[in-house]
């Protein structure tokens, strides 16, 4: 009966998703207040109605239900409760479920809070947001039904695949489907200004903490799905330049453009219709990540369930939501007023550069995805890999990241070279005091060289804007912008010195010997083996020394899962503060000699720690507008009741 | 105006792309990538040996007049493994087999050979996978018919399977006349 109870959820949820789109278009006629009024109530009950079809399905993965079908083909009565739980999303209904329940928990949250913008305004967008969603209700209900039911009902599940049996992948693809949903948020607001011709720096405010919690998850998402590949997967790699990866950071960069340019229509009123545009353009980057990634139509290494009626379903989706906004926006652009105009040399002639940089690297890392697709199509077959993506790339990033560090020093609207030129100076010298001694004395090839000292003068200037202020009573986006920015320093410098230094052996070796890496002596002290919940394992233990130091134990282990049969290599990280060593046990050689891999990567936990930063300084910038805009609505509030109690 | 023309750009490309992404899906996906060498010469090379109980591998011992099966592998590749009684099964019924060990190193390769068997009258050490490049070749196993005169014949991608070795053995009888 769960299951029935959520697909009638799922059902009802959709008629009011019908119900909102319909109320929010005739509610915008001279004589719709009755329909207009509907469309928020609409919004809220399809909210909780899809949030409990969400929860159903949660239950009957819980309790390993094997009448459903996608339990039966995800699931396993064995499986630990978290991996149970988890497996609910780990597949394409579940977390196609999942990203509508987001979506419409949102949707239903906008229209309980928000009412700053124009009520019409307002109405479009919920009426937008419905649309999106109807699309997805239809997708869900007609082509992937989470709660379809299998007769006769298996005796045991097939299971997950083990890869994904891993709590940091367990919560990887909700972080993305936030961070996915949130632009599709911030879409709707766009295609409701456009259709009410209504942008304003208050549509740009109402629009900032979506597209800032999407793009905290969305940051946070690809750092821990990069931080999983690399210890779970077993190559010391940490970025692919995969499909799959690249849906995942073609979005996140179209919304730090988005971010900026709406900030820049928050405190300018410029860029209006930029702004627009990228708000079309962040959400489709969502929808063509997710159309890549689900029809299968390009070669990954993320083998996902792969169907082409499925494939066709999200394509349609895609051109009729993004084809209609942008058609959209052809109508409208031209009808909508030109805001603020600006120097070059000004904070916002910075973000122009930085939103044109961004864009440019978007269009790189789409155009080398999606190159195989384009030739393939005239009968050849390429593949686009880091050769490519990491020179040109980097030929956009590392300009923009000069920008970045300038950019934030000066003043809104119009500024002058020569007030800013002292602290250009210090940034300047911190960058070539670092690129001279990396050249002399380490001898860097000339990409790590270049990254290390880019490093520096981010690192440098992004503390800068706070010079002369009093910390104490800096508002909180300005210091997310100095932390989110030193961030990026922080994981280029891992990056840089990682891909410059990192030390590999690959070895046999027998009970007893010792391995050196690096600074590293690795003894393989024992070979033994251990049983888990579902699988069994041989685990090496190796003794670690660091310069002669005292011997730390690391246990890789290489794990055979009965439920799907596979075998996946556990690798065993040691952390220092400077860097990481990396070991992986494979399986024996003839003569009684176990496979060995070990890698020491300097400074390589760096990558991540400069992602959390990211994130974290786009936290402190949400909570702090967010806080901002709570305390305004209280101080009306306030004032409406002391108004009122004055005219009585 | 300025605004529209731009954007209408953007609407084009996305139409091309919505247009693309079409034609692809209509087409049926095909996930191996076959190589643009069969049916020509193997290209000039000369490896030296992996293991000291075989000599290397050069493009002229390929086209000494027999066709031969060209097997390319590694120790460090699991299903390389699994396809080792295949080809002793091919081994048995007469083809003569050559091998190349893609960046593999000699004891990791004597050990794996002592352990599932040694089906190849020659074995070429490709530390760069330089020879797979030549070839055609993506991955590891893969193995190639090549004719008495050098030039490829057939390539079979992925690890040989049981139902795999008659049709091997009849490329090779081809091969041959």
């Amino acid at each position: 009966m769960i299951a029935e109870f959520g697909l009638a959820s799922l059902w009802l949820a959709a008629s009011l998703a019908a119900l909102q789109l319909i109320a929010a278009w005739f509610g915008q006629r001279a004589d719709g207040e009755v329909l207009a009024r509907l469309v928020r109530p609409a919004a809220v009950i399809q909210a909780m109605l899809c949030g409990l079809a969400f929860l159903m399905l949660l239950w009957v993965f819980a309790r390993t239900d094997l009448s459903v079908l996608l339990v039966a083909e995800n699931s396993h009565s064995d499986k630990p409760m978290i991996f149970k739980i988890a497996g609910a999303w780990g597949n394409h209904e579940g977390s196609m479920l999942l990203w509508v329940a987001i979506m419409a928990l949102a949707g239903g949250l906008i229209a309980l809070i928000e009412h700053r913008l124009p009520e019409k305004t307002m109405l479009a967008t919920l009426g937008a947001q419905a649309f999106v969603g109807l699309g997805f209700y239809a997708f869900l209900l007609f082509a992937s039904n989470p709660f379809a039911r299998i007769s006769p009902a298996p005796a045991e599940g097939n299971g997950l695949n083990p890869l994904l049996q891993d709590i940091g992948l367990a919560m990887h693809p909700p972080t993305l489907y936030m961070g996915y949903v949130g632009l599709s948020i911030a879409f709707s607001f766009a295609v409701g200004a456009l259709l009410t011709r209504n942008v304003t720096p208050e549509f740009a405010r109402v629009m900032r903490p979506w597209i800032l919690g999407a793009w905290i998850f969305l940051t946070l998402g690809i750092t821990a799905g990069s931080y999983w590949a690399y210890y779970e997967l077993g190559w010391g790699g940490w970025w692919f330049w995969d499909p799959v990866e690249n849906a995942s950071l073609m979005p996140w960069l179209a919304a730090t453009a988005l971010l900026h340019s709406a900030s820049v229509l928050a405190s300018r009123d410029a860029l209006r219709t930029w702004t627009i545009m990228l708000g079309v353009i962040a959400f489709s980057m969502s929808m063509i990540g997710t159309f890549l990634v689900r029809s299968g139509i390009l070669t990954s290494v993320h083998a996902f369930a792969v169907d082409p009626t499925r494939g066709t379903f999200i394509l349609a989706l895609l051109a009729i939501n993004i084809g209609g906004a942008l058609a959209l926006f052809v109508v409208r652009a031209g009808t909508i007023a030109e805001g603020e105009r600006f120097a070059p040399l000004s904070r916002e002639g910075a973000l122009v550069i930085n939103n044109v940089a961004l864009s440019a690297v978007l269009g790189v890392v789409l155009l080398g995805t999606l190159y195989p697709l384009v030739t393939e199509a005239f009968g050849v077959r390429v593949s686009v890999g880091p050769p490519y993506f990491n020179p040109v790339s980097a030929a956009f990033v590392f300009p923009m990241l000069l920008v970045l560090a300038v950019g934030p020093l000066l003043r809104w609207r119009r500024d002058r070279l020569a007030r800013i030129r002292p602290a250009v100076i210090a940034i300047a010298a911190a960058g070539l005091a670092v690129l001279l001694a990396m050249w002399l004395i380490a001898g860097l090839a000339l990409f790590p060289l270049l990254g290390v000292s880019l490093a520096a003068v981010v690192a440098v200037a992004a503390f800068l804007p706070l010079r002369g202020r009093s910390l104490a009573r800096l508002p909180l986006p300005v210091w997310g912008m100095a932390i989110a920015h030193f961030g990026v320093a922080v994981a280029l410098f891992g990056m840089s010195v990682d891909s410059a230094f990192t030390v590999e052996k690959l070895t046999a070796a027998n009970v007893g010997d010792t391995v050196a890496v690096g600074p590293w002596r690795v003894r393989l002290a024992a070979v033994e083996p251990v049983a888990g919940p579902n699988w069994t394992a041989l685990q090496a233990r190796l003794d670690a020394s660091y310069k002669g130091g005292a011997g730390q134990l690391l246990a890789p282990q290489s794990r055979t899962f009965w439920a799907p049969p596979q075998t996946t290599s556990e690798s065993a990280l040691l952390t220092r503060w400077n860097g990481q060593l990396y070991t992986v046990v494979g399986g024996a050689t003839a003569d009684g000699r176990w496979q060995l891999r070990l890698w020491w990567k300097p400074f390589v936990t760096f990558i991540w720690f400069g992602g959390v930063l990211i994130g974290l300084g786009g936290l402190l910038a949400l909570v702090g507008r967010v806080s901002v805009d709570v305390r305004r609505r209280v101080a009306t509030r306030k004032i409406a009741a002391r108004r009122a109690e004055a005219a009585r | 105006m300025k605004g529209v023309r731009w954007s209408l750009w953007v609407l084009v490309a996305f139409a091309a792309l919505v247009g693309l992404f079409a034609l692809q899906l209509s087409r049926p996906k095909n996930d191996e990538v076959k190589s643009a060498m069969v049916g020509q010469a193997v290209p000039q090379f000369a490896l030296g040996a992996a293991v000291s109980e075989r000599p290397g591998l050069s493009n002229a011992d390929l086209a000494d007049g027999t066709p031969h099966l060209l097997n390319i592998f590694a120790s460090w590749c699991v299903p390389c493994a699994a396809e080792a009684p295949q080809l002793a099964a091919l081994e048995r019924q007469g083809a003569p087999i050559v091998a190349v060990a893609i960046r593999d190193r000699s004891e990791d390769l004597e050990a794996f050979l002592q352990r599932y068997g040694n089906p190849f009258a020659r074995i070429g050490k490709d530390d760069l996978s330089r020879v797979q490049f030549l070839i055609g070749s993506s991955g590891v196993p893969e193995t190639f018919v090549v004719d008495g005169k050098g030039i490829i014949r057939h390539q079979h991608i992925g690890e040989i399977r049981a139902e795999d070795v008659p049709e091997l053995m009849a490329r090779l009888r081809e091969a041959r006349g």
